[in-house]
């Protein structure tokens, strides 16, 4: 059984997880251009490697940042993305 | 076959011709370099060699020819999508597909069985109906069943899934849909370009493209490096490691979709069913076994591992749908890579890059349309100007919003 470490309440088995794709910042609104707002909705970093993801935790709600290698499924590690922002 | 058998036994030479040749060297330039001999690359080969007349063409393989989504498919053909675009796209394929073991003299095992798209709720019923009234529209041969049809034709199907599942109401019948053996349309496809004097070039990795002032100048491979001016990348699975290399970035995300055999059977089924709402599907190969396919993974992996979790799931929804089933063994299960579009339709035709031309975004569709992306691609890439049946799948559809939304693909829920 794969394990996902949820940042709240531990491990637990990935059947409790949704994914939530890759972590991404909106572009500005206000100067956004078409060709970047469309960069923005459709296109994805395509390099294998390790990505920084969205994933939710479905018993407690609890969405939160794993970065995980995309090639051998294996997860780095997780984080509340709070948390990672008051440290940077 | 005994005689034959004893005899190649005592020989010591192989009998048998050898399916295409295996050169060694790479020549130092090719009019066209293809990436990926899987059924798509090899058939764009045998299509620029035999349509177009360009023979000096290279196909480079990293690992043996089929051993990605060529061999990892569950081998069904159909043309019942949604879209205008996707509908006559794939019944070009169908048609090349019923006359192709002639064309390469090569028994593909090309099976005609029907297929069904079972329905468990009004709402489904509603979209098989859909799709129905929209392929009758273009020509193709679809209709909506009801459970009686359905039980007359595969009786040995449980319509009430034990009570497991909410009870089958109906379905999309689709008499034309097929199987063949996969590995023996890239076989066919790599003889035939192979004859026409296309290079297929096994255990050979492409590592870098070779760009200068936006036009494709060459390929550096793990044997060297190769002059050419038009690249096909043909990789499905692995497209995001080769557009990476040339600055391209595209909607595709990689899912591992996994799949299983059982042990062989005496034919029983001989319908192709599906069941969109179990997201399984299922039918008896020519040897026997049955084969049923799933649907994605749940999130994105580039990796073809398997795992329990499938097996389980997918045994439990075999069993709703054929409770007898009880006793028959799993053989064995893999995974294959899907490079998922968000609109479910490929990516293919000419790129930003001068002589970088793309097929991809095959997610769970690409085997059926093996011969007529060949086709069309190889159009494209000697005219370097988009097929009119690829036009709507440009990688450029995206940053305009005019995507092709196909709610007929495999994965895709109701």
């Amino acid at each position: 059984m794969k394990i996902l470490n949820c940042p709240i309440n531990g491990p637990r088995p990935i059947q409790e997880f949704h994914y939530g794709g890759e972590v991404r910042s909106l572009p500005d609104s206000a100067t956004v251009t078409d060709a970047e707002w469309a960069d923005y909705v459709f296109h994805r970093a395509g390099e294998p490697g390790v990505k920084r993801e969205w994933w939710y935790h479905l018993a407690s709600g609890t969405w939160f940042v794993a970065e995980r290698d995309n090639r051998s499924d294996e997860i780095l590690r997780t984080y509340l993305y709070a948390a990672e922002a008051r440290h940077e | 076959m005994p005689h034959r058998l004893l005899k190649f036994a005592l020989r010591k030479q192989y009998p048998e011709e050898r399916m295409f040749r295996a050169p060694t060297e790479l020549r130092d330039e090719y009019d066209v370099v293809i990436i990926g001999g899987g059924g798509h690359g090899l058939a764009a080969a045998y299509y620029l060699a035999k349509d177009h007349g360009i023979t000096n063409v290279a196909v480079l393989e990293k690992g043996y020819i089929g051993s990605g989504g060529t061999g990892r498919n569950t081998a069904i053909i159909r043309s019942n999508y949604l879209t205008r675009e996707g509908a006559n796209f794939y019944q070009a394929s169908v048609d090349l597909f019923q006359d192709l073991s002639r064309e390469l003299n090569l028994n593909l095992f090309y099976s005609e069985r029907g297929h069904f798209t079972l329905a468990h709720s009004p709402a489904s019923l509603r979209t098989q109906r859909w799709r129905a009234e929209v392929n009758k529209h273009l020509g193709i041969d679809s209709e909506v069943v009801g459970p009686e049809f359905i039980k007359k034709t595969v009786p040995e199907l449980d319509l009430s899934c034990g009570g497991h599942q909410a009870p089958v109401v109906g379905a999309l019948y689709h008499p034309p849909g097929a199987i063949a053996r996969h590995d023996a349309v890239a076989w066919g496809y790599a003889r035939g370009a192979d004859q026409r004097g296309v290079e297929i070039h096994q255990k050979t990795a492409v590592t870098d493209i070779e760009v200068r002032d936006g036009q494709v100048a060459g390929v550096h491979t793990d044997k060297g490096f190769i002059k050419t001016r038009k690249v096909l990348s043909a990789v499905a699975g692995w497209t995001t490691s080769i557009t990476e290399r040339v600055g391209l970035r595209t909607p595709l995300v990689i899912h591992p979709l996994q799949a299983l055999v059982t042990e062989p059977l005496k034919p029983w089924l001989h319908s192709i069913v599906v069941s969109a709402s179990l997201h399984t599907y299922v039918s008896q190969s020519s040897r026997g076994e049955l084969v049923a396919g799933a649907s994605l993974d749940p999130y994105e992996l580039i990796s073809m591992r398997s795992t329990l979790d499938f097996a389980e799931t997918m045994s439990g929804h075999l069993l709703d749908l054929f409770p007898f089933l009880g006793d028959i063994k799993i053989l064995r299960q893999w995974a294959g890579l899907c490079d998922m579009t968000p609109d479910f339709s490929p990516i293919m035709g000419t790129t930003p890059i001068g002589g970088f031309y793309i097929d991809a975004g095959w997610g769970t569709w690409g085997f059926k349309a093996t011969p007529i992306s060949g086709k069309t691609m190889a159009a494209t890439v000697c005219e370097d100007h988009d097929h009119p049946l690829i036009t709507a799948f440009n990688l450029s559809r995206f940053e305009r919003f005019e995507l092709v939304g196909e709610k007929g693909a495999a994965s895709v829920g109701h």
